[in-house]
């Protein structure tokens, strides 16, 4: 341990630690911008710069370890008029006005020029040249308002090893983007928007729907449903204040139906549905292999997640036989709400208007795909991220903390506990081996809550096996073995999967998501998510799940009458029409 | 066997090239710090960086697209559009600034009819601007490879240009017999 005192405080620390990090713990916040949780510090924006005693120039606290005996001041005249003159600087050459910035009041430099007082910007510079890249589905992106931080480049090439985002060029001219300063549809890009998540300052956004979604809520003529994926209720409060980690679904349905929407569905009803298909589909790939001898791809990956499917498509094209043939729980509402619920409303298609609240920039993508547009015509209208659904209530003059609490619409709005997982890492693992397991042994699955624990938690990759023993006749071909799960989350980590295949281990089935943490950590998600945010809305979906006396996707009654009434039964010619899709190569660039 | 092909003789191809590139990079595949040697190789086959060079260097290498433009944009050594016979750098230095540098450049420019950084459509020429060479008293100077060329006058930038057009036409000349 090494002890030093900050601001005259004492304070023991491990050795290795950063002054940053030793004066969080007893509570000095320090103004940072380039810092980023996960990367090495580059130094670069000098915000966090602190006085050392006895060193001549004040160090970056972000990027200095502690000493023995060390003297540090974090608020000294020094300090401040260094910080005050860095963020001058970062504003005498941003090209952006806040009144008009997707980021006002959620931006970290604005916050800062508040915080250091800064009442005028005395420094006149060359402004950053403006260049709005509007090419792709999900993300806007403004060089004129970047600071270059570089913490979208650790994101999508350190987190999500895709490398879409590098600096280019050198000095004041330099920009940081696509390869030749071009834009985003000239890369390849999976659209996560990891980089919208961490960008402190309006550089890159998600491409917002809120004026589509306003003005299908003011046509007379149209039934708007809305969906919400399981990822929103444990952080929607954040919007409004609330701690990460508090649960809001009750507040989260009522202001959706004073918003105007004509049925509040859930995302994870449609989430109880893809176990329903997609172990179906894995327990035909390992019938096929096992007793028929076929040689079919295996192991089985999900297919919820659009970025990893992008992922796959453009990075591992060898394996696209391997990703289950399920539409995302997103794109089977979509389907089902403009025919299923259609028919049942005596509606033409193009009537209801389908709108999802998602934690997810790539949803935006997903729903123009060429491949969602089942039911006719585009299942899904808009898509509308956390944050987005935040400012719309906030726009509409609700007072979310008072609301009362209220339940989801029938017949798409009912789910189990196992949906409510499908938002974090290992969640949609554990959602299909608690049915799996339960179909092929006619029990429940043996373990304590009918939790995993293997595959629960932060680690980047996680393994479980599951010895099947007891099987039903018609199983018998598994009896005895042993169910090999992988689980991944951060595309970065999916790499490692790939790499473990490739040297020959052993998976049935495994679950790739995106982003850190799951959905609950996705790039649409309210900022600043780090991990100890991310483990707070984790514990939130899990208290939701274990809240229900539902637990099991199978046991979902309104699951169970759409396959009587509609589907017939899993994999049936109904659900291959509209509930699963096929993928294709994409060119890297 | 495979066949070695006489280069000398013939047009050589892109494909060609890219076929060579492809078997020297074998030497650098997942070696740490193999990128800027593989682009600096790249541009000595190809005599700049054609995109198709890039492309295969970040797939070969595993490294990002992004990030190997990213690299190549942060050296003024690499150059991702052909570079022509005969590369003209206009010192745009405090010095030759003042003393007429950028009417040079512009004369250049109008001679040449590209602007900073393009090469003339018979690949002739390249034009650049340059950092200081050195000769500030003799502003303003201007390279054309090798050669400093001192004290240039905006209205001789046309003689200067013509000088290395018949030069080239003697060479030619020369080689037909
Ligand atoms: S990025 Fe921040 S500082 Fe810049 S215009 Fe937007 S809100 Fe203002
Ligand atoms: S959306 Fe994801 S892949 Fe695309 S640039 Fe951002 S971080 Fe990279
Ligand atoms: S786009 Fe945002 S995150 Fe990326 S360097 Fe610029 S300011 Fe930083
Ligand atoms: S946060 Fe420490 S230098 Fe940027």
């Amino acid at each position: 341990m090494i002890s030093l005192t900050i601001n005259n405080l004492k304070i023991e620390v491990p050795e290795g630690t950063t002054l940053l990090e030793a004066a969080k713990k007893i509570g000095v916040n320090i103004p940072t911008l380039c810092n980023f949780e996960g990367r090495e510090a580059i130094g670069a924006c000098r915000v966090c710069v602190v006085e050392v005693e006895g060193a001549r120039t004040l160090v970056a606290s972000c990027a200095t370890p502690v000493s023995e005996g060390m003297k540090v001041y974090t608020n000294s005249k020094r300090v401040r008029d260094a910080r005050k003159t860095v963020v001058e600087l970062l504003l005498s050459e941003h090209n952006g006005e806040c009144k008009t910035c997707d980021r006002n009041n959620d931006c970290e430099l604005q916050s800062l020029a508040y915080q250091m007082g800064i009442e005028e910007i005395g420094l006149i510079g060359e402004t950053a040249r403006q260049h709005i890249d509007k090419t792709t589905p999900a993300l806007i992106r403004d060089n004129g308002k970047c600071i270059k931080c570089r913490r979208c480049v650790a994101a999508c090439n350190e987190i999500q090893s895709v490398g879409a985002l590098f600096p280019q060029g050198r000095g004041f001219d330099s920009v940081i983007g696509p390869a030749f300063m071009l834009d985003l549809d000239t890369v390849a890009c999976v659209q996560c928007g990891q980089c919208v998540a961490v960008c402190p300052v309006g550089a890159i956004t998600e491409r917002s729907h809120i004026d589509d979604v306003w003005k299908a809520l003011d046509d007379p003529n149209k039934l708007v449903v809305v969906q919400t994926a399981p990822a929103i209720r444990a952080a929607l409060g954040e919007c409004f204040g609330y701690e990460p980690g508090t649960l809001v679904t009750g507040k989260m349905v009522t202001a959706l139906r004073q918003l105007g929407f004509d049925k509040v569905f859930d995302t994870n009803f449609a989430a109880d549905l893809t176990i329903i298909e997609e172990g179906t589909e894995l327990l035909v790939r390992l019938k096929e292999k096992i007793v028929e001898g076929k040689k079919v791809a295996l192991p089985q990956f999900t297919s919820c997640s659009p970025g990893w499917i992008n992922f796959t498509e453009y990075f591992y094209p060898e394996y696209l036989d391997n990703l289950s043939s399920c539409k995302s729980p997103q794109q089977m509402f979509g389907a089902l709400a403009k025919s299923y619920y259609a028919e049942m409303m005596c509606k033409d298609i193009d009537e209801i208007v389908v709108v999802s609240i998602m934690p997810c920039t790539a949803k935006k993508y997903e729903c123009q795909r060429d491949e969602m547009n089942s039911s006719g015509i585009q299942d899904v209208d808009y898509v509308l991220t956390t944050r987005e659904l935040g400012k719309m209530i906030k726009q509409a003059g609700i007072d979310f903390k008072s609301l009362p609490d209220s339940k989801m619409d029938s017949p798409l709005g009912l789910s189990s506990g196992a949906a409510d997982i499908f938002a974090n890492t290992g969640g949609v693992m554990e959602a299909a081996i608690r049915t799996v397991y339960e179909i092929v042994t006619g029990r429940e699955l043996p373990t304590e809550n009918l939790h995993i624990d293997a595959i629960m938690g932060l680690d980047g990759v996680k393994r479980a096996s599951l010895k099947i023993e007891g099987t039903l006749p018609e199983w018998s071909f598994l009896e005895g073995v042993e169910l090999k799960a992988g689980v991944a989350h951060g595309l970065g980590n999916s790499r490692k999967i790939f790499q473990a295949i490739e040297n020959g281990e052993e998976f049935h089935f495994i679950e790739v998501m995106t982003c850190p943490g799951g959905c609950i950590g996705g790039g649409g998600q309210p900022r600043h998510t780090d991990d100890s945010v991310r483990l707070k809305r984790i514990a939130a979906i899990y208290a939701e799940d274990e809240g229900k006396q539902l637990r099991k996707s199978h046991e979902n009654p309104d699951i169970q009458r759409l396959y009587e009434r509609f589907l017939g039964k899993p994999l049936s010619e109904t659900s291959h029409h509209l509930l699963h899709t096929h993928y294709h190569q994409k060119p890297v660039c | 066997m495979s066949q070695e092909k006489c280069l000398g003789c013939q047009e050589v191809t892109e494909e060609d090239l890219l076929l060579q590139l492809d078997g020297i990079l074998d030497d650098y595949v997942g070696k740490p710090g193999g990128l800027i040697p593989a682009l600096q190789i790249a541009q000595k086959l190809f005599g700049y960086l054609p995109k198709s060079a890039i492309k295969l260097i970040s797939k070969k290498l595993s490294i990002a697209y992004s990030e190997v433009t990213g690299v190549i944009s942060f050296y003024s050594f690499f150059s991702t559009v052909p570079r022509g016979k005969y590369m003209v750098r206009v010192c745009l230095g405090t010095a030759c600034y003042v003393r007429g540098g950028k009417e040079v450049l512009s004369s250049l420019q109008k001679e040449l009819e590209i602007g900073v950084g393009g090469t003339t459509g018979d690949g002739l020429f390249s034009l650049d601007i340059g950092r200081c060479f050195g000769a500030c008293g003799l502003a303003p100077v201007l390279m054309v490879n090798d050669d400093i060329h001192q004290r240039v006058k905006a209205e001789k930038v046309k003689e200067l240009i013509e000088f290395y057009r018949d030069l080239e036409l003697t060479k030619i000349k020369e080689k037909a017999g």
